[in-house]
């Protein structure tokens, strides 16, 4: 058995787990889909003494369609919401993003909230978080709070939420009609992490772009919401303005180069992804698509 | 660390023990179920080996701990065809086509596609390909194993209507 020994709790509701995380303090950690905990676990890189298994929590697995947010549990898997077709049609961004989640047998597991609250530089759900202006509600021993997804990416792995906060919702809104959106990654591999994602939104009103978001995978600690994609606000989203966001991006970034690629390369790779990003989001938004 | 009563149904039949939290569904199913034919490669996620099915998904049991398993149904690659009988239709498509060599990883893709065909008896070759990418096989190069989803898919039998 790989990983160290460790006491199991599988609460049923959310109230117990946030008890048992008062209980245990520092020394539980939370389950959720298990795609990140485990592998870390069994290379003994993480070592809670208890580990509080959220899989039995039903209350926290539903995707509910409101009139410009979808709220999302947290244990929602990937897969639960990439076969969500209402979502599907909503946001093309969300679509997109989760075909290229790992594999079907991770998505069948890994959970939105369990992605988030890990906050791997390298996963796409921050990043959809971030570009939406999703919220994070989180339900602890002193009752519930709301966290902006500005305030809840910290750094490397590390979010707001407190060790006896459970992350019980992620509420995205989604843009409104006459919008478009879409995420772009590249990876070695289909399936493989991502070596730089962006997830673009865009808004359009009388042929003028009125509003443009961007989160970039990869480029840091957190996701990187991207200043120079406002450049686009007040032109037609045509293919110059494209370009000298490129041009800008590569000033606003400072990406740490590994083995998977230099800094250099994922300046430049970010730039391109960006672009390609935000040229699908405006063609979308003429569509008069989300 | 004190070990957890567990049950679950895998391939069809019920399962009652008292395990190690710590001890992973792979590992569980293997050296306590002596269910060998789920296989361990990587062991962190990315070969596909240990595919098998939870509730009628596609998981990977290095990635599981046994204890996530209880109240829950399983199916393994010995739920595919009954011992001592016929190969069940993939089964014997990859035979067939050489979907296999050294045959380490075919029963993770045997569970992967079960699931596929399952949801859609007729796939495209790109929704084969698709599905297959997160299974890894080092002999056949991959075009034989597509080659045997794609005639599996033609003898599943077809809904009448």
């Amino acid at each position: 058995m790989k990983p160290p020994p460790f006491d199991y709790a599988a609460p049923d509701t959310v109230d117990e787990a946030v008890s048992l995380l008062k209980q245990h303090g520092d020394e539980a950690k939370l389950l959720a889909g298990g795609q990140s905990l485990v592998p870390l676990m069994a290379l003994r890189l993480a070592r809670p003494s208890v580990v509080v298994d959220l899989g039995r929590v039903a209350e926290l697995r539903y995707v509910r369609h409101g009139d410009d947010v979808v709220r999302i549990g947290a244990m929602t898997t990937h897969r639960d919401i990439e076969l969500d077709a209402a979502l599907q049609d909503r946001s093309p961004m969300i679509r997109e993003a989760m075909s290229v989640l790992g594999h079907v047998a991770i998505r069948n597991r890994g959970t939105v909230g369990g992605s988030c609250a890990h906050s791997d530089p390298a996963a796409e759900w921050p990043a959809l978080a971030l570009a939406l202006d999703a919220e994070f509600e989180a339900s602890g021993p002193g009752g519930r709070r709301t966290i902006a997804a500005t305030d809840f990416f910290q750094s490397y792995f590390t979010t707001a939420l407190e060790p006896e906060e459970v992350l019980t919702e992620i509420r995205f809104p989604l843009p409104e009609r006459g919008a478009g959106s879409a995420f772009e990654e590249f990876s070695r591999r289909h399936g493989d992490f991502g070596i730089v994602g962006s997830a673009a939104v865009v808004h359009r009103s009388g042929g003028v772009i009125s509003d443009a978001r961007v989160a970039l995978v990869g480029v840091g600690g957190t996701p990187v919401r991207s200043e120079a994609a406002a450049m686009m606000i007040g032109s037609d989203g045509g293919d110059d303005v494209l370009d000298a966001i490129g041009v800008a991006l590569q000033d606003e970034i400072d990406p740490t180069g590994d083995i998977h690629g230099s800094s250099e390369f994922r300046r430049h790779c970010a730039a391109l992804i960006m672009k390609r990003a935000m040229r699908l989001a405006v063609d979308r938004a003429e569509d008069g698509g989300r | 660390m004190s070990s957890v009563e567990i049950s679950f149904r895998i391939n069809g039949r019920e399962v009652r023990e008292s395990v190690d939290p710590r001890m992973t569904l792979a590992d569980f199913l293997r050296d306590r179920l002596r269910l060998t034919g789920t296989h361990l490669g990587c062991e962190h996620g990315v070969c596909g080996a240990c595919t098998i099915l939870m509730d009628g998904r596609s998981v990977r049991s290095c990635l599981l701990f046994a204890v996530q398993a209880h109240d829950h149904q399983l199916e393994t690659v010995e739920g595919l065809a009954p011992v001592g009988g016929e190969l069940a239709p993939l089964q014997a498509a990859f035979a067939e086509e050489h979907g296999l060599q050294c045959g380490f990883c075919t029963p993770g893709f045997l569970m992967t596609i079960t699931e596929l065909l399952r949801e859609k008896p007729d796939p495209t070759d790109d929704e084969i390909r698709e599905r297959l990418s997160g299974n890894v096989c080092r002999c056949t190069g991959y075009q034989n194993i597509v080659a045997a989803v794609r005639k599996a898919s033609g003898r599943l039998p077809r809904d009448p209507g």
